[in-house]
């Protein structure tokens, strides 16, 4: 994944404690998710048929996913025969490589960009700097972040931890023709981005995007976004290079009709798409290059339990619900895809060989809300349990949790340790010490009852 | 009636009151009360934290003891939801205990769905006379839907207030071993749902399930706010004659 987050240190307790402390941040957070969840719910909720939409998503995505190969090679041929170029990318390198050498065959050195995960998740902008080209986000959100040389912190709004007077300070230090007199109101913030990018639309001969959709029926990319950034991006550049997961095909046309419902109405919480465009092969003389990203993907389709990730729309309904998130904000993820589908979805991608990684899957109370809000009903709670039993366990924690297992598997051995306990009861001090003192840092401790209840039933029940 | 008791083993070792609670609920509803002394854990904190070995043995010493029942009540959302919803993706159909936990697990009821589904009973005769707030915790909620039976029952327990929790679908930030692998979260989670107990001026919360509380109870404690915690078992058992302790 994005050669941004690769190597980042630290493990999510350690990440979500420093953000917990940021009173700013939390701030913004809660006021962007709670918003956005209150415009999702509302809208969700005057559509009586909203469960059988979901579960159409979902009948879609599985018949999709258990039969990929042939939607692929379907795809490939009615793109191909469309006039555009396919291209396989078995991970991060070979797509990066595929599409630099795209750009250079054009002899350009900048690319004008349409907001896109697959990208972040290859490290695109990275690559194609190591290779001199330039790479210009044109998405109002996604250009904060690379103007102010930070890291996206949520799959919708990526800059949703900026407020607005930060935004005007990183556009007055990084962005040459920032008016002087720029002030902190929405408008004319959107307004100086505006400008901007304007110029840089009408110039830029090469653009990279990702897609939301792929029809293999027709061979037809599909693009969701607000701005109208993506659809300058689509038509204006004489070449068009899209980096897609390949979990993105759909069977038909027809199947749109259930995912235009679904993903503007959980992820804007809007009724309808501000901007959506669609493009089949190289229209009107535009050189059209897909370019089908693998990058784990395969492998986490191998997997019963956590397949199920792969039916993401990439909504951000269940980051926008999530109280973990809302207080560990998404650096604390490590990823681009941070949230309750990035605790899934980033160590099946990745493993979970690095502390971060391993971490994730514990990343959650498993209260069940982003199961709730998935308009594919990926079941989040589920695939979190099943990668904790996979994840590596530190060698303290596995003799606990062995003890813990022998004491509770026996009755006269649970009595036993009841009766211990509660003989030593007046011992236990207010304040644990070790890693039990993450319990008593904020809470009191119970009191330990001197009779546990079997001995009291032995007794009078 | 026979009902089997299903303690779970946070209540037998810490909270015993609730235990005595259900009982003295049930067998004043008319129910003869069975506690399967062989009983231990329903696994859930071992198959959460990624111990799946150990879960799956504790499922089926669990299936083995509740075999035969009719009724298996349990005084724990959390508990009842991970034997009727996790137990059958546990332990694999085809694989052994297989049959036994397809046998038992539709068996098990949450304390509220017992009162409510089974005897239905919506006024258990209670008398508590508090300001009282309740606490959908995650899996009552969201596990098992219990939906507003538990509300139904408090409304109908005379001379209690009830008041309506702000964020009440919030989760409170326990989340069993989370507690402790990501304090700074679960206790930031904590304080927003001490904050919304205390704008309800109530003097108890209530849930089912003693974990969550022993959670927000134990911010509530250490803040010194006053604000006692209670299982709903406790409020429900409560009479003019035997009042809650």
């Amino acid at each position: 994944m994005s050669a941004t987050f690769l190597g980042m240190p630290g493990n999510f307790p350690k990440n979500s404690a420093r953000a917990v402390q940021d009173s700013q941040l939390r701030y913004n957070l809660r006021k962007a998710t709670h918003t956005i969840r209150g415009k999702r719910a509302s809208v969700v909720g005057e559509l009586p048929d909203w469960q059988e939409l979901r579960a159409a998503g979902k009948a879609i995505k599985d018949e999709t996913l258990r039969h990929l190969d042939r939607y692929l090679v379907q795809l490939e041929e009615t793109v191909t025969a469309a006039g555009g170029h396919v291209h396989w990318a078995r991970d991060a390198a070979e797509a990066n490589r595929i599409v630099a050498g795209l750009v250079k065959a054009t002899g350009e050195r900048e690319v004008v960009k349409v907001k896109s995960m697959a990208t972040q998740e290859i490290g695109l902008n990275e690559a194609l700097a190591a290779e001199g080209i330039t790479a210009y986000e044109t998405d109002l959100a996604e250009l904060i972040v690379q103007l102010g040389d930070d890291f996206p912190s949520h799959i919708l709004v990526p800059a949703i931890h900026r407020n607005r007077a930060e935004i005007r300070e990183i556009f007055l230090d990084r962005m040459d023709d920032a008016p002087p007199g720029l002030t902190d109101e929405p408008a004319a913030l959107a307004e100086a981005a505006r400008v901007h990018l304007r110029e840089r639309f009408l110039r830029s001969k090469v653009a990279v995007s990702g897609a939301n959709f792929m029809v293999a029926e027709t061979g037809t990319l599909v693009v969701l976004e607000s701005e109208g950034n993506g659809r300058m991006c689509l038509t204006l550049p004489e070449t068009l290079i899209s980096v897609v997961g390949i979990e993105k095909v759909l069977p038909t046309w027809r199947d749109l009709e259930v995912f235009l419902q679904l993903l503007p109405r959980s992820s804007t919480g809007e009724r309808m798409n501000p901007y959506t465009s669609t493009w089949t092969g190289s229209a009107e003389g535009q050189d059209f290059h897909l370019v089908l990203l693998d990058n784990g993907r395969t492998d986490v389709l191998a997997d019963e339990v956590g397949r199920q990730a792969l039916r993401c729309i990439r909504c951000s309904a269940c980051l926008n619900v999530c109280p973990v998130y809302e207080r560990a904000g998404g650096h604390a993820y490590g990823s681009v895809y941070p949230g309750p589908i990035g605790a899934i979805l980033t160590p099946q991608l990745r493993g979970m060989g690095s502390e971060l990684d391993a971490s994730l899957p514990y990343a959650s109370s498993l209260c069940g809300a982003c199961y709730d809000v998935c308009p594919v009903a990926i079941d989040i709670p589920e695939v979190l349990v099943d990668l904790r039993a996979k994840a590596p366990h530190g060698a303290a924690e596995r003799a606990g949790m062995r003890v813990a297992g022998w004491v509770l598997n026996d009755q006269a051995r649970l009595a036993a340790a009841q009766r211990a306990a509660g003989r030593l009861r007046r011992l236990v001090p207010r304040r644990l010490p070790g890693p039990l003192s993450a319990w008593t840092d904020t809470r009191d401790l119970p009191g330990i009852p001197e009779e546990s209840f079997r001995d009291w039933w032995e007794r009078e029940g | 009636m026979r009902v089997a008791l299903f303690i779970t083993c946070v209540n037998d070792t810490l909270f015993p009151g609730t235990g005595k609670a259900v009982v003295s609920l049930l067998r004043r509803l008319g129910c003869e009360v069975d506690f399967p002394a062989a009983q231990t854990c329903c696994g859930q904190m071992h198959v959460n934290t990624g111990y799946r070995e150990e879960g799956v043995r504790l499922a089926r010493h669990f299936t083995e003891v509740f075999a035969g029942y009719d009724a298996v009540v349990a005084p724990s959302g959390s508990c009842a939801a991970m034997v009727r919803e996790q137990y059958p993706k546990l332990v694999k159909p085809g694989s052994r205990g297989a049959a036994a936990v397809a046998a038992v697990a539709p068996k098990v009821h949450e304390l509220t769905e017992f009162l409510l589904d089974v005897l239905k009973v919506e006024d258990v005769g209670a008398y508590f006379p508090h300001r009282v707030t309740y606490h959908p915790t995650c899996h009552s909620l969201r596990g098992l839907r219990l939906g507003d039976r538990p509300a139904r029952l408090l409304r109908n327990v005379r001379g209690l207030d009830l008041v309506p929790l702000p964020g009440a679908e919030e989760c409170c930030g326990f989340g069993g071993t989370f507690a402790v692998k990501n304090p700074a979260v679960s206790s930031a989670m904590g304080a927003d749902k001490v904050r919304g107990v205390l704008d309800t001026g109530a003097e108890v919360l209530c849930a089912a399930d003693n974990s969550c509380l022993m959670h927000i109870g134990g911010m509530l404690g250490r803040q010194r706010t006053g604000v006692r915690v209670m299982h709903l078992a406790e409020i429900l058992a409560s009479t003019e004659e035997v009042k809650a302790s």
